[in-house]
């Protein structure tokens, strides 16, 4: 195992296996926040990967919106019902559109770049609010999914997506991992820290930023259209506004960018932190969450990865 | 063509009504982001806050009954009352713990601060809506070519046009204002000769801040105030300071008219496009002129 897989891939399975199990002893509930936070998880993945580049991007949701729409629209317009093949065809739809955007957005950087990324994502937003075809504000229900030809619904649904999200986060995880690794990965910290000296070792940045603005995209619209099937409903507020952009951003920062497991493990806790908050302190849970995100930026610049890694080198 | 006419000045009319009071706060906004280079999404609560402290303190001053006019003075105050200590406080106790970091890191500062103060407007005022509507029906109505505008509606715009004069005042004629553009221009070089960067970054973000109260005070007597007010103007006021350069004074008032005037045609021409044909103008501009249309344009550095 030792010479094809890393020890973070090794980990990723395991937690693979982990989760599968776990799947028998935890509550619905638990399974929902579950495949919530795993597709949650795979935006602020691709997140991440511009991170290390240092770029951020206020628009991600443009992306986790067109996953969702594309589900969502294929359902109800077509014949297809696939959990996989909506998944699959939803990373195609979002990773096409972010190429298209990629061209333009990769000549900008900082501030500039999140702006751009910003207007863009409210640019979809204001199509679909003011679209009476697709329920406008109300969005649309998405039901009738199968897998491998089998209808799923209820709780079997949740099972089935669960699975899936596990499976496909652990894999495109470890697509991560590797392409981290590689030197097109390996380029990012460069790429941050000087441009033009890249420029200089014959490599086109703007290039090496697109390949990572698309798979940034994509992972989004994996994540969308999971987030899709799950909740069963897709709306331009909970899917493309730009506080739900705002969100993943912040679980970025939250998570850090030290390993591909960050992204989820910073997921899995946000929404479990958001779930309390929002259950034991209605009327604070905003405050509690600006004021974990506030900490995290102060104290742990480096996110909650850098426990984990504080931890690890101790032993 | 009368009907057509009378479109051109509704879209016209609208259109500056919606600037300016966009302006008011995008300026606001812009002045913080070129002395200090922090996008301050908690601009969208200093709004709130300043919509909520009017309405309130409109609300005590018409129970009071006192003269009618007095209430746009009130609707002053409250813009100062809120932005001066609110501005003092998040500058000092925290945004300058925050300096030197990444511009990004910033923007998650401020949100953060954003969503807190979000949750303090509903354990103050709770989640019932305000209404502050007297300024606003004591000043009547006026006919032009058969259409009907409100004048507080066309007070804004001269609200708004005193706001750009005063700031263009105070920043070209002025002392402190001197020094403030010296800052916008070279902060490094500001500092080495000898102008207090510290004093002007808490001026600045005061002044910032009461420009977004104040933006939110006069808003108050034409909406019904409740939460969430401040998502969605932050959102717009980022457009109107993109579009026009982040930092630059004249840029916001362009881009709050272009912003203003396109949607108001959008809504009397093609109503399901106005949200996105303001969005769809910041990415035209930022295509073309990627700092925005007066942005400052930065040397590379190698």
């Amino acid at each position: 195992m030792r010479g094809i897989f890393s020890k973070t891939e090794i980990g990723l399975l395991l937690a693979l296996v982990v989760f599968l199990l776990s799947q028998f002893a935890l509550p619905d509930w638990a399974i929902f926040i579950g495949t919530i936070s795993l597709a949650r998880g795979l935006v602020v993945l691709g997140l991440m990967i511009l991170w290390r580049t240092g770029l951020i991007s206020f628009g991600q949701a443009l992306f986790f919106g067109t996953g969702g729409y594309t589900v969502g629209l294929l359902r109800i317009n077509t014949g297809l019902s696939d959990i996989i093949l909506l998944t699959v065809l939803a990373i195609l739809s979002s990773g096409l559109l972010a190429y298209l955007l990629g061209l333009l957005i990769s000549r900008y950087r900082e501030i500039f770049f999140a702006m751009l990324c910003l207007a863009f994502s409210m640019m979809l937003y204001g199509l679909l609010v003011n679209n009476e075809k697709l329920g406008g504000t109300d969005g649309f229900n998405v039901f009738g999914l199968t897998i491998f030809g089998i209808p799923v619904q209820g709780e079997t649904l949740q099972s089935v997506n669960f699975v899936w999200i596990c499976v496909l986060a652990c894999v495109l995880g470890i697509g991560v991992n590797r392409y981290l690794s590689s030197t097109m990965g390996n380029l990012s910290a460069a790429i941050r820290d000087n441009e033009i000296r890249v420029e200089y070792l014959g490599v086109s940045v703007k290039r090496t930023i697109n390949v990572k603005f698309v798979i940034a995209g994509a992972l989004a619209g994996a994540g969308g259209a999971v987030t899709t099937m799950a909740v069963g409903h897709v709306d331009p507020d909970a899917m493309v506004y730009w506080l739900v952009s705002g969100e993943f951003v912040f679980v970025t920062i939250l998570a850090g960018t030290g390993n591909v497991a960050a992204p989820f493990l910073g997921s899995i806790l946000f929404e479990l932190l958001r779930t309390y908050a929002f259950q034991y302190l209605p009327l604070v849970w905003q405050l509690t969450m600006g004021g974990v995100l506030l900490i995290t930026i102060l104290f742990l610049p480096n996110g909650l990865w850098s426990l984990v890694q504080r931890t690890a080198t101790k032993e | 063509m009368p009907a057509f006419f009378s479109t051109i000045i509704a879209i016209v009319i609208d259109g500056l009504v919606f600037a300016s009071w966009i302006f008011i706060v995008a300026v606001g906004l812009s002045l913080i982001f070129g002395v200090m280079r922090i996008l301050n999404v908690a601009h969208g609560s200093l709004y709130a806050f300043g919509a909520y402290v009017a309405a309130s303190m409109v609300g005590w001053y018409f129970n009071a009954d006192l003269p009618a006019l007095g209430s746009l003075a009130v609707l002053l105050a409250s813009a100062f009352i809120v932005g001066i200590p609110m501005g003092f406080l998040m500058e000092r106790g925290l945004l300058r713990f925050m300096y030197g970091r990444d511009e990004v890191i910033m923007v998650l500062v401020t949100y953060a601060t954003f969503l807190m103060l979000e949750d303090a407007i509903m354990l103050i005022w709770g989640t019932d809506a305000y209404f502050a509507f007297e300024p606003y029906a004591m000043l009547g109505n006026t006919e032009i070519e058969n259409l009907v505008f409100s004048n507080y509606d066309l007070f804004l715009i001269g609200l708004a046009v005193g706001v750009a004069v005063l700031l263009w005042w105070g920043l070209n004629r002025t002392r402190i204002g001197k020094l403030l553009q010296a800052v916008i221009h070279d902060r490094e070089l500001a500092q080495a000769f000898g102008i207090n960067v510290t004093r002007v970054f808490t001026l600045t973000f005061i002044l910032g801040a009461i420009l977004g109260a104040l933006g939110g005070a006069f808003t108050a007597p034409q909406i019904s105030v409740t939460p969430g007010i401040g998502v969605e103007v932050i959102i717009l006021a980022f457009a109107v300071v993109a579009i026009g350069g982040m930092g630059s004074i004249p840029g916001a008032l362009v881009g709050a008219i272009l912003v203003g005037v396109f949607r108001a045609a959008a809504v009397h021409l093609f109503p399901q496009v106005e949200i996105f044909i303001i969005y769809a103008v910041m990415a035209f501009v930022l295509t073309f002129c990627p700092q925005g249309l007066f942005g400052q344009v930065v040397a590379r550095r190698i």
